[in-house]
């Protein structure tokens, strides 16, 4: 059995007084991918945003390569090797693709070193405009500069909110590759996803949220098969 | 029919033309008056062009500090202008211990800097010239700035900081700065009373340029220093970790605390780097014109027009912002229709002018 790298027991959290998870069980373990699939305004997000300090967990504990992280700040939770990559806005527009990178290893005393080498092996189409602003790449290529800040860091588990959102299918196909490529380095993954098909198929496991509850989880191929599955989230 | 469908036609033409015209005011053709008139005024108004630009170099340092706030901060800063006279009175008080109030100069403290030896002495100046002032005061600008930034840093624990924390929006922030600038403005009159006063005494020291220009030695100085002082700060954004970092947060905010990036940290430091061009602006610009308690608020439009000009925001925008409202408005009082007192309204003039034309400024800033 691997080891969980992370692990979340019944978080409760939301936005001011309004409660949107009513305690949330969710497990990664070692190298593995886990999708977590539901319909719009099931919490999806925002449980990624409560793993990572964003909002405010009361109660429920997180816990990351088995040491306690809950309510941790963000800053705190990503030299304990925890990365994010949000929906929307996830680049620095008026900075260029190097200093994009340079934000993603901010907390990094000694600077980046080689780092960046790495990360523009595994994302050749950038390392050729690393001096252009951000705000000039095309959808596509933002969220790969925002994988790839992410990954300035090494994580051990990167968070994934909706990486194919409002992107070309052919641009989805490539996402989801990069994500798998990212996965083989060693990297586990929690991927929240609307697109759900494409999701479970390079995922190892997967949970159906719904309404801030859990509702169904198992191996994703499982899931994929489900019929309940199938009828709410894959159309079939 | 037909003459109705026409009628229609050349309406649309019309409006067509409007828009394009509208597209090409608000587009190149502000760049192209800026550098039309800019080239006028350097040929036909070369002295007050010249002056323009030295009063723009200080404009454009307090709105690079302006728009650094703005940037990180997210709020317009009402108690700048004020900072910065506030900055150049702790310079003078340093500078010859005095404190005015009701009754007669009083020396408060039992050594000043002018106490050094050859303090006072004026300053040679490449050439025959010299400054006005000796070493005393560029050594008065540390604890200015020193006393400044103290006060910054108070200000974002006790009112700033707070506010934050409890998500007030932009007017309750502008209202807390505005009164704040009231009570800096306050302090000033209390301890140094309303009535002008200088850095050294005596007649000021003049330059001769070429094209018959003749300023006073003092104004090459400001030159210098604000725009190395400017260059240093564009250096430190550009090229420092910091200054990426102070960017990251004015461009996203909320991206910058995912990316781990300590906004509290990010925001002392602008404090600290705003208050070291708040002081610096002060005290050249009270070198320029003199300590008058009301300049800090007079300023305040200026600043602000050059601020909105550039684009918020955006340091490079500050500082060409700074250069514009400082030479327009040098030029536009040797036009004769406006007396050198009410120069700073022409500020007000090109702010309503840039915010109908181009609300993000020349160089896309915030529209907010």
């Amino acid at each position: 059995m691997k080891n969980r790298v992370l692990e979340a027991e019944g978080v409760v959290t939301g936005y001011g007084e309004v409660e949107i998870l009513h305690g949330v069980d969710i497990v990664v373990h070692e190298a593995e991918i886990v999708a977590i699939i539901g319909p719009n305004g099931a919490g999806k997000s925002t449980f990624l945003k409560a793993v990572f300090g964003l909002l405010k967990v009361d109660p429920g504990r997180i816990s990351l390569m088995g040491e306690e992280c809950t309510n941790k700040r963000p800053d705190e939770l990503v030299l304990k090797g925890l990365g994010y990559v949000p929906q929307v806005d996830n680049v620095f527009a008026s900075l260029t693709i190097n200093e994009n990178l340079e934000m993603g290893a901010y907390v990094l005393s000694d600077g980046a070193g080689d780092r960046y080498e790495r990360v523009y092996e595994m994302f050749p189409d950038l390392a050729g405009r690393r001096g252009e602003l951000a705000g000039r790449l095309s959808g596509g290529q933002r969220q790969m500069l925002a994988l790839a800040r992410a990954l300035m860091l090494d994580p051990k588990v990167l968070l994934l909110d909706e990486p194919s959102a409002s992107l070309s299918p052919k641009m989805v196909g490539v996402i989801f590759e990069r994500i798998a490529a990212i996965n083989e380095s060693g990297t586990a993954i929690l991927l929240v996803e609307q697109n759900t098909k494409e999701a479970l198929s390079v995922s190892d496991r997967g949970y159906v949220l719904a309404t801030g509850e859990n509702r169904l989880e198992g191996e994703a191929r499982g899931l994929l098969e489900n019929e309940d599955v199938g009828k709410l989230y894959l159309g079939t | 029919m037909a003459p109705f469908t026409q009628s229609l036609r050349a309406d649309e033409r019309a409006m067509r033309l409007l828009r394009s015209a509208g597209e090409f005011a608000s587009g190149p053709g502000v760049w192209l008056a800026i550098i039309g008139v800019g080239t006028w005024a350097a040929i036909d108004r070369t002295d007050a062009f010249v002056v323009g630009i030295v009063s723009g170099s200080i404009l454009a340092l307090g709105a690079l500090g302006l728009t650094l706030l703005f940037g990180v901060l997210r709020f317009a800063h009402f108690a700048h202008g004020d900072s910065m006279m506030l900055s150049a009175y702790i310079a003078f008080f340093v500078l010859t211990g005095v404190i005015f109030g009701e009754r007669a100069d009083t020396e408060l403290l039992p050594w000043s800097l002018n106490d050094l030896p050859g303090a006072t002495d004026r300053i040679p100046w490449p050439g025959e010239g010299e400054l006005s002032f000796g070493y005393g005061l560029l050594l008065a600008m540390i604890p200015a700035a020193g006393f400044i930034i103290a006060v910054f840093l108070l200000l974002e624990k006790l009112v700033y900081g707070p506010l934050r924390r409890r998500g007030s929006g932009v007017v309750i922030f502008a209202i807390a700065s505005l009164g704040i600038a009231i009570a800096m403005r306050s302090v000033i009159l209390v301890f140094w009373g309303p009535s002008p006063r200088f850095y050294a005494p005596g007649i000021r020291p003049t330059t001769d340029l070429p094209f018959d220009v003749r300023i006073v030695t003092d104004q090459i100085f400001i030159l210098f220093a604000a725009v190395g002082l400017a260059a240093l700060v564009y250096l430190m954004l550009y090229r420092t970790k910091l200054g990426k970092a102070m960017r990251a947060i004015a461009d996203n905010a909320d991206l910058a605390r995912v990316s781990g990036i300590d906004a509290d940290r990010i925001t002392s430091w602008t404090w600290i780097i705003g208050g070291g061009l708040v002081a610096t602006a002060g005290v050249l610009l009270a070198l320029q014109a003199q300590l008058q308690p009301k300049l800090g608020f007079v300023l305040l439009l200026p600043l602000f027009a050059a601020t909105i000009l550039g684009g918020i925001g955006r340091p490079h925008g500050a500082l060409v912002g700074g250069m514009i409202v400082g030479i327009t408005q040098e030029v536009a009082v040797t036009l004769g229709f406006i007396s050198p007192g009410y120069k700073f309204s022409v500020a007000f003039v090109l702010l309503i002018t840039i915010l109908l034309l181009r609300p993000k400024g020349l160089f896309g800033g915030s529209e907010q």
